[in-house]
């Protein structure tokens, strides 16, 4: 299994964060492939998921944000109805929760996974292992810029 | 070790009869030479023969700040113009600046208090002080300067700011002594957890003189541990010389407050009776040994108790607790009287909480609360912000028993001050 990072950034509610934020990553040269932000009233986290994660996560570092990096689970999902249920069924039967999750789709479309943040994620990982779960794998295009 | 050993350790009685001795040559010349002071004696039916003991100090007027200011520029001289060597000033946020003038006796005088305060403090001749304060007309770096110039310590007059330079002056010259304002350390300290600086490897330092602002016993604690250092906290106004007024020995447990050349008060700032030993309130000082601009029971505004019994240091000046507030800081939110300082310390006390806040007071007495959270603690979980800030609202309410809203702000948003601190901004309109 492919590790995924995720970036976590704090940022106070306000306009101009998130332009802020994806200058840095836009002078880096990192590419975005999902995002979410999740707010709580005055302040929010913005998480991302990118191709170059320790690249991005050193640079915003430096540049004095608020930020950090975790594993998440990223699932493949399967398009067409029901799609989701059946992910979302075993983490169920699995009893693992799901702390925040969203969804990164490549090649225009082609392939949709859901970007699951947990608790433990060793743990999920262990637990999920003989599931019936395609998970993220290394493609040649993002080999040399994941894990 | 002492500088003056025999005035520092000497016995109650005999520092009493000193003091009476001075207030008695300091009263008669803010008499004689001050027209200020006649007018107010004359207010109150006092004359300079009335004071034959200590008790007969409530017989004398106050001195406000607003006096100072009303009689700027040269009212509360008490020598001719020409004798004055220097003037410093402080500025208030509203109307005049207060002008204090020295006599060249005056800065000696003043040094010499410094003098004792870094002996006292282990400071002495071989030692490196960077001095952080503003140089200029503030009186905080340049009084401390001539003081630990007397001693024999090598001095850096770094002033405040500029702190990449700061940091190649204490590895260049092996500072061993800073005197900084408590804000300007913990902003000190960031930067150079940042850039991955070990203190304990990279510098020499092994003391700070904290001063100018308040600051708590958890900010002492941590700057403490950052730089492997020991913290001693320094007392001063501008009206009373600047720093030297009163200084903590190595016992850090409160401030000697150098007797011999100020009588001290505490009162209670509503009525202006003194309180109960032990009591907190307003420090009301006199000077004992100025000869340019003698000032008697000068209203500090700053709150503070005297820590009981003797200092194990043998000194037999009584000591000062640290700032408990000001009592001009006071916020008066829903009829509770609340200090910035309470809500300092309990938000130092709490891990994910970074070094600046600001208190923000609006319309209907909605008071804001508004913290820097930690970088290093931030692990990108939205709930763990969310108790967080519940945390904080919580142990709030419970020191100072109102409500507060709380905002939670990226670390570096709020302003980091460099002479003193401006954490609450008051917009509510009377």
């Amino acid at each position: 299994m492919v590790k995924i990072k995720q970036i976590s950034i704090f940022s106070e509610n306000k306009p101009g964060r998130l332009r802020k934020i994806t200058k840095v990553l836009a002078e880096e040269g990192v590419n975005i492939l999902a995002i979410n932000i999740a707010s709580s009233d005055g302040f929010g986290v913005i998480r991302f998921i990118v191709d170059k994660s320790a690249q991005a996560f050193q640079k915003l570092k430096q540049k004095g944000f608020t930020v950090s990096l975790n594993e998440v689970l990223a699932i493949e999902l399967v398009d067409k109805p029901g799609g989701l249920f059946e992910v979302s069924s075993i983490l169920a039967r699995k009893r693992i929760n799901i702390e925040n999750a969203y969804v990164l789709i490549l090649g225009s479309r082609k392939k949709a996974f859901l970007i699951v943040d947990v608790q433990d994620i060793e743990k999920a990982k262990k637990l999920l292992k003989n599931e019936n779960l395609h998970f993220f794998t290394a493609q040649k295009k993002f080999k040399r810029t994941f894990g | 070790m002492y500088w003056e050993q025999e005035i520092e350790t000497l016995h109650r009685r005999s520092l009493e009869a000193l003091q009476l001795k001075r207030l008695q040559q300091t009263v008669r010349l803010a008499h004689k030479n001050i027209p200020f002071y006649q007018k107010k004696f004359t207010e109150l039916g006092t004359t300079p023969r009335d004071i034959v003991s200590l008790k007969d100090l409530q017989k004398l007027p106050f001195t406000s700040r607003e006096d100072l200011r009303a009689n700027y520029p040269f009212g509360m001289l008490a020598v001719p113009p020409e004798e004055v060597v220097r003037l410093h000033t402080s500025s208030g946020t509203t109307g005049k600046p207060k002008a204090i003038f020295f006599s060249k006796k005056d800065i000696n005088q003043a040094a010499e208090l410094i003098a004792r305060c870094l002996i006292m403090t282990g400071t002495t001749k071989g030692d490196v002080l960077q001095n952080m304060m503003t140089y200029g007309l503030f009186t905080g770096a340049l009084v401390m300067h001539y003081g630990a110039e007397k001693v024999g310590v090598l001095v850096i007059p770094a002033g405040p700011g500029n702190t990449q330079r700061q940091i190649a002056l204490m590895q260049d010259f092996k500072s061993t002594t800073l005197h900084v304002t408590p804000s300007y350390a913990l902003y000190l300290a960031s930067v150079m957890h940042n850039e991955g600086i070990h203190p304990k490897r990279a510098l020499s330092l092994r003391r700070a003189y904290l001063g100018s602002e308040p600051y708590s016993e958890e900010t002492r604690n941590k700057i403490e541990r950052f730089f492997g250092i020991d913290v001693y906290n320094s007392y001063g106004l501008s009206e009373m010389n600047g720093p030297g007024v009163a200084f903590e020995c190595l016992e850090k447990n409160g401030m000697h407050l150098w007797e011999d050349s100020f009588i001290l008060e505490i009162i209670d700032p509503e009525t202006g009776v003194s309180v109960s030993d032990g009591e907190k309130g307003e420090l009301v000082l006199t000077t004992l040994r100025r000869e340019a601009m003698p000032i008697l029971r000068y209203r500090t505004r700053d709150i503070v108790t005297i820590i009981p019994g003797r200092c194990r240091c043998g000194r037999t000046h009584r000591r000062i607790s640290r700032i408990i507030g000001r009592s001009d800081d006071m916020i008066i939110i829903r009829g509770v009287n609340i200090f910035p300082q309470q809500i300092e310390r309990i938000l130092m006390g709490i891990k994910a909480v970074a070094q600046n806040y600001q208190i923000v007071l609006e319309a209907y007495d909605q008071m804001t609360v508004r913290v820097e959270i930690s970088k290093d603690l931030f692990d990108g979980r939205v709930e763990h912000l969310v108790n967080l800030k519940n945390e904080i609202t919580e142990k709030l309410r419970s020191e100072i028993l109102v409500r507060p809203k709380v905002e939670l702000l990226e670390p570096g948003t709020l302003p980091v001050s460099e002479g003193k601190s401006t954490r609450v901004i008051d917009k509510r309109t009377l």
